[in-house]
């Protein structure tokens, strides 16, 4: 066909705003996708750059390794070890009760569940995830802290060593800690079983397993690496949890024995930013520092776990 | 001729209210080869999954009449659901090892019906494999991934995890439409030797193939069973003309 110059001259400049529009677009996403890595980066410097000069002037080992916690004496000291080992060994038994807990309900829910009891307990999980963390710090307070008072006395009953905590103790973390997770394992956990293709679960029928043999031998071993993610975020969440916990671990730092005082990293930095100064917030800074350490980890351990997936 | 292997009398299927299977009467020879031909949609599948009960998992399905296994009706009391799977063995359309090793995969269902010891397990693994004609190319790796087979083998290997149970049936729902012809021609080649200690029942999108593999032939139209003969006299003499025209390739 035969073009005039006037139409030549319009198609031209219609395909350039085409490709103006285009050009804008790339920039204004990469533009975002840049914000979030700057974020990142940047929080990742000024993470080390605080975190480093307490562990300058205090020393790593006296840091790390020393169990004395008294950062406002004459004499101050700056071991953070049980503060590092409470949250280790919380968010552990956290995850331990949280796990299975989770991937039961997860299985039930997706395998044994008739449609409408799940489409019934569904919601239920959800609002457990949407619940603020305060409120479960509150309640934890209100009816876990009184049940463990009891305990304590029942089982400390003339102890002359025992510290009494009034029911504030590790154990009320972990419980609280445990529930706060929940949500998480479940819908990470259920999703990595709905995933798994019918005809898997088929063939094993087929060949005479019964419908919990092939949950636990078939279904659960190819949902695995869902369920590892699962485990993992779920270790994200407990370890960076802060508000809850401070109001029921008791908050004085202790080795994390199961009725004992403790405190966390998350709530160390809360409860003492406030009003630490000089040399103290800035060992407060590197507490902040450790526990990104931690996050940073379970992260690579996620993202191994999903390599690892895309290869098989 | 003794009785057959699996008998079906005024079989009727319903899904919600799909009419899917309708007053079908079949007498399966054992050890023969069975191949039931027909349409999609036409019901091949729904009888296959009702000989090994697999039917039962689907929502809403409605069975009447008989199916019997060696004189056992299988829907009756006392048939036990497991057993009868373990003695009617499946193979499906899309080939679907098990996340895990070739070795456990074979060894899966022996492990779940018995106690076995290791060498037991080895031998029945080397056993089934070499049945489903696949040993040579796996005896290097039994401890690799069964993902990591091409798809002719993973349905190699499917068969071979069906036999390992020693069921008396095997049914196989187009076992090779998702494959390429070289494997497809080595499972034709399987099923000819299987036959001898096994009776097979395979649907097959394919005429070439129910009659290169097949001793009798069933020809599915609509949830009815329009003629099911010798392979031979179906595909020389059909004597419905709904046969004739399907055989010629008029639809299909
Ligand atoms: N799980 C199911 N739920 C409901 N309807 C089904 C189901 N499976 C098969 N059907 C219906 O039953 C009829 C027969 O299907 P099928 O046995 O799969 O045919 P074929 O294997 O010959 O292609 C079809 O109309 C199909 O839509
Ligand atoms: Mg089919």
């Amino acid at each position: 066909m035969y073009l005039t110059d006037n139409a030549v001259k319009d198609r031209n400049s219609r395909m350039r705003r085409v490709r103006a529009v285009e050009k804008t677009a790339e920039m204004i996403v990469s533009l975002c996708a840049f914000t979030a890595v700057a974020a990142v980066v940047s929080i990742t410097l000024y993470m080390i750059a605080n975190g480093i000069p307490a562990i300058q002037q205090v020393g790593c080992k006296d840091i790390l390794f020393s169990a004395v916690w008294k950062p406002t004496a004459q004499e101050p000291s700056f071991g953070i070890l049980y503060i590092i080992l409470t949250s280790i060994a919380g968010t552990f038994l956290a995850i331990l009760i949280s796990v299975p807990l989770g991937l039961l309900t997860a299985i039930f829910l997706s395998e044994v569940a008739s449609k409408r009891l799940a489409a019934m307990v569904r919601p239920a999980v959800e609002l457990l995830a949407g619940i603020p963390s305060v409120i479960y710090g509150v309640l934890g307070m209100m009816v876990l802290n009184p049940v463990m008072y009891r305990l304590e006395q029942r089982i400390f009953a003339g102890s002359r060593t025992h510290q009494f905590t009034g029911g504030a103790n590790l154990l009320t973390a972990v419980l609280v800690l445990a529930v706060m997770i929940l949500p998480t394992v479940i819908n990470i956990s259920e999703a990595a079983i709905q995933a798994v293709p019918p005809e898997l679960k088929a063939s094993s029928l087929a060949l005479g397993a019964s419908p919990v043999q092939t949950i636990f031998r078939v279904t659960l071993p190819a949902a695995r690496s869902g369920i590892l993610t699962a485990v993992v975020l779920g270790v994200g969440r407990a370890i960076g949890e802060a508000m809850a916990i401070s109001l029921v671990s008791g908050n004085s730092v202790n080795l994390p024995l199961p009725f004992g005082s403790v405190r966390f990293l998350t709530t160390a930095i809360v409860s003492e930013m406030g009003y630490a100064e000089g040399l103290h917030r800035q060992v407060l800074f590197t507490i902040g520092l450790v526990l990104f350490g931690f996050i940073m980890v379970t992260n690579l351990i996620l993202n191994g776990i999903l390599r690892g997936e895309r290869k098989a | 001729m003794t009785q057959g292997k699996v008998i079906t009398k005024k079989l009727n299927i319903y899904y919600g209210s799909n009419h899917a299977l309708k007053d079908v009467d079949i007498s399966i020879r054992r050890n023969v080869v069975t191949a039931l031909i027909g349409p999609s949609g036409c019901g091949k599948s729904t009888f296959l999954k009702t000989i090994n009960r697999m039917n039962d998992l689907v929502d809403n399905v409605r069975i009447e009449g008989k199916v019997y296994l060696d004189g056992a009706d299988i829907y009756g009391r006392g048939m036990d659901v497991t057993r009868l799977r373990k003695r009617v063995g499946m193979v499906f359309q899309q080939p679907n090892p098990f996340p895990m090793s070739i070795y456990d995969n074979i060894a899966y269902g022996p492990r779940i019906h018995e106690r076995k010891s290791k060498a037991q397990l080895d031998e029945i693994v080397e056993r089934s494999l070499r049945q489903a004609a696949i040993w040579e190319e796996v005896r290097e790796g039994l401890y690799q991934s069964a993902l990591r087979l091409s798809g002719g083998q993973k349905q190699r290997l499917c068969i071979a995890r069906a036999l390992a149970v020693e069921p008396e049936v095997l049914l196989m729902d187009e076992p090779t439409s998702a494959l390429d012809p070289v494997s497809t021609l080595k499972v034709e080649e399987l099923l000819c030797h299987l036959k001898k200690s096994y009776t097979i029942v395979v649907v097959t999108h394919n005429m070439q193939q129910a009659a290169r593999v097949s001793d009798d032939t069933a020809f599915f139209l609509a949830g009815e069973v329009v003629e099911y003969d010798t392979t031979a006299r179906l595909f020389s003499h059909p004597t419905d003309k709904r046969t004739r025209a399907y055989i010629s390739g008029k639809f299909g």
